[in-house]
């Protein structure tokens, strides 16, 4: 991405050394809310990865001989759920689907934001105006309930609850684009660019996209914190995967009720999906204070 | 601009409100309408008989055209008829007016403990800025602030119902008529979980806006002429810094609209979130509408209130206006 930027950028630009994004990194890691963000959600993001692979029975069938809701034994290491499952098989197995949707959601929710934000600063008038006014319907939803009325008529899907999240992300992350991008379409190389007769999605992307990095590093980052807790909060409703799977969120939903004879099937996942929130807010507030102290570096210096 | 100082200014954004609900309204309707599969269908599953079929899509209005469809469902807001709940044929306004209730509370508790909680910790926080309070506050406030709201639910119910202590109700059970101050134990772990998930915002940008008030002339100027701290804080620097943070907490009120979904889920807490939450298990279309609808209504409404009270703490805004 950063090649494209700088081989396009014209000399105006080229002030510092490093790309936007790259100074921004640095300055966040020199935190350490960052490391100990980085280091949280790479725990995490570890067990859900590795997990499926090691753990020790198929995460949706029973163990033999074990009852619902068991203590912890040698065969069923801190006990069993709802339906006599192995708690810590299905821990293992039931991370990386919030990981994978959240992640999903994200993505496609803030370059779809990105796209509206950017064609909403650089054209102004009524253009901006529609898209901003429509941001503003899909703002006046919860994230949550705008996912549930969806749901309500399609039923429980993947696709369905990955594409509600994304498009309850498009108008925050189409919010900071156009936020941060106005003040870029301004300058001179942007003027430039149009004098010579650039076309405008070429603008868009290759001359005002990259100097609008930083902010939209930060918004990601708050926007996946966000995300997973819906996500998980979906799954937890039971509009997520559903029975058999394995499932941090559906784990809860299952096992809620049992919860005062064998906590583990429901505090294991719980602290799992607060921690990786935990970790994944800690970046991005790493992030966050990096780049007010990159703006108040160049402020001082002129 | 044929309207002038306040009074156009809350007409403006009172008309803003009115089309952003309309435009909710039609998104509502298209996504409950237009997606495959009507409701007729999706309630009543693989069961259904050509006959059973025909004669909900009578009953729903589904075989009128969209337009139609549309009319009649909007003018029905406006006259209280929102039609019929799929799952036991009461009138919807009837099924959602008692939940309401319930929601209502629970929103207004945790609004009334959050709003004034957050702003203290905030001013102090600033006032003691990077001192120990300062820190702790910064961290705690960071963390909870990530943490989803069933994971906070979840957590006090392991901590004081269940598992750690069992001193504390975690799910509510009430008797038809009954209201929801006739529970107040029963209000506590809802209640917590919801001001757990506001008091950080409100708190951090509470802190933010304060520490930048305590930087200004007007301040030192208030120094200078010998006040104490404690008095520059709360006449001078507080109030300056409430206008940003009242336009966050409208922002956290309108979010507790759908933090209460989960957290009622989670309590099994009878009110509009776990009706929403049954009606959308339940394929209860009318239910899921009018509830959606409500809903963004309560969004546009506090972020309406936030404005004007912004207008109300912030002497400059209210003078440039009239």
């Amino acid at each position: 991405m950063s090649v494209v930027a700088s081989t396009d950028a014209p000399a105006v630009e080229v002030e510092d050394a490093k790309a936007p994004w790259r100074l921004l990194v640095g300055a966040a890691w020199a935190q350490h809310r960052t490391k100990i963000g980085v280091g949280i959600t790479l725990l995490l993001v570890l067990i859900a990865v590795i997990g499926p692979f090691v753990s020790r029975y198929p995460p949706d069938q029973g163990v033999e001989g074990q009852f619902p809701f068991a203590p912890p034994s040698s065969d069923a290491w801190i006990g069993t759920d709802a339906l006599g499952r192995d708690t810590l098989s299905r821990f293992l197995s039931g991370g990386y689907t919030v990981l994978i949707l959240s992640g999903l959601a994200t993505a496609l929710g803030v370059s779809g934001g990105v796209v509206i934000g950017l064609l909403a600063a650089y054209s102004r008038g009524r253009l901006d105006d529609l898209l901003m006014r429509t941001m503003d319907v899909v703002l006046s939803f919860p994230q949550i309930v705008f996912a549930l009325v969806l749901a309500a008529t399609v039923g429980p899907s993947l696709w369905l609850l990955v594409l509600a999240v994304a498009v309850t992300t498009l108008p925050r992350a189409a919010r900071v684009s156009r936020g941060a991008a106005v003040e870029v379409v301004e300058r001179d190389f942007v003027r430039a660019a149009e004098a010579i007769g650039v076309p405008r999605r070429k603008i868009l992307f290759s001359e005002v996209l990259p100097n609008i990095t930083s902010p939209l590093v930060v918004e990601t980052t708050l926007r996946l914190t966000f995300n997973i807790a819906v996500v998980a909060g979906l799954s937890f409703l039971g509009f997520g995967l559903q029975p058999p799977a394995a499932d941090w969120g559906l784990m809860i939903n299952e096992n809620k009720n049992g919860l005062i004879i064998q906590p583990w099937p429901v505090v294991l996942p719980v602290i799992a999906i607060g921690l990786l929130t935990i970790g994944t807010s800690l970046i991005g507030d790493g992030l966050a204070r990096a780049a007010i102290g990159i703006e108040r570096g160049r402020r001082s210096s002129g | 601009m044929p309207m002038h100082g306040i009074t156009g200014f809350v007409v403006r954004r009172l008309l803003l409100g009115l089309v952003t609900l309309f435009f909710a309204s039609v998104i509502i309707f298209a996504a409950t309408q237009a997606l495959p599969g009507d409701a007729a269908r999706s309630f009543l599953g693989r069961s259904a008989t050509p006959e059973s079929l025909a004669e909900l899509r009578r009953q729903l209005g589904l075989d009128k055209p969209v337009t139609t469809q549309y009319w009649d469902w909007i003018s029905g807001v406006f006259t209280g008829d929102l039609g019929q709940s799929l799952a036991n044929s009461l009138p919807v306004t009837e099924v959602i007016g008692e939940r309401l209730v319930y929601s209502l509370f629970l929103m207004m508790l945790a609004a009334v403990i959050s709003v004034p909680l957050g702003i203290a910790i905030g001013a102090i926080s600033a006032r003691r800025r990077d001192g120990v309070f300062d820190q702790v506050t910064s961290i705690v406030t960071l963390g909870l602030a990530a943490l989803p709201e069933f994971v906070v639910g979840i957590g006090l119910a392991v901590l004081f119902s269940t598992t750690v202590f069992t001193f504390l109700p975690s799910v509510i059970v009430t008797e038809p008529g009954a209201r929801p101050w006739d529970y107040p134990k029963e209000l506590i772990l809802p209640v917590a979980t919801l001001v757990i998930a506001v008091v950080p915002y409100t708190a951090r940008i509470m802190r933010a806006s304060t520490v930048e008030i305590l930087e200004s002339d007007f301040v030192e100027m208030a120094r200078l002429k010998g006040l104490s701290e404690r008095r520059v804080l709360w006449r001078h620097a507080v109030p300056n810094a409430l206008a940003p943070t009242f336009q966050v907490t409208a922002i956290n009120l309108a979010y507790l609209a759908g933090g209460i979904v989960v957290v009622e889920a989670v309590f099994n807490y009878p009110g509009i979130g776990l009706l929403l939450v049954d009606a959308v298990r339940g394929r209860d279309v009318p239910v899921v509408q009018a509830l959606a609808l409500l809903i963004a209504g309560l969004y546009v409404v506090l972020n309406l209130l936030a404005d004007l009270a912004t207008i109300f703490v912030s002497p400059r805004l209210r003078t440039s206006l009239s």
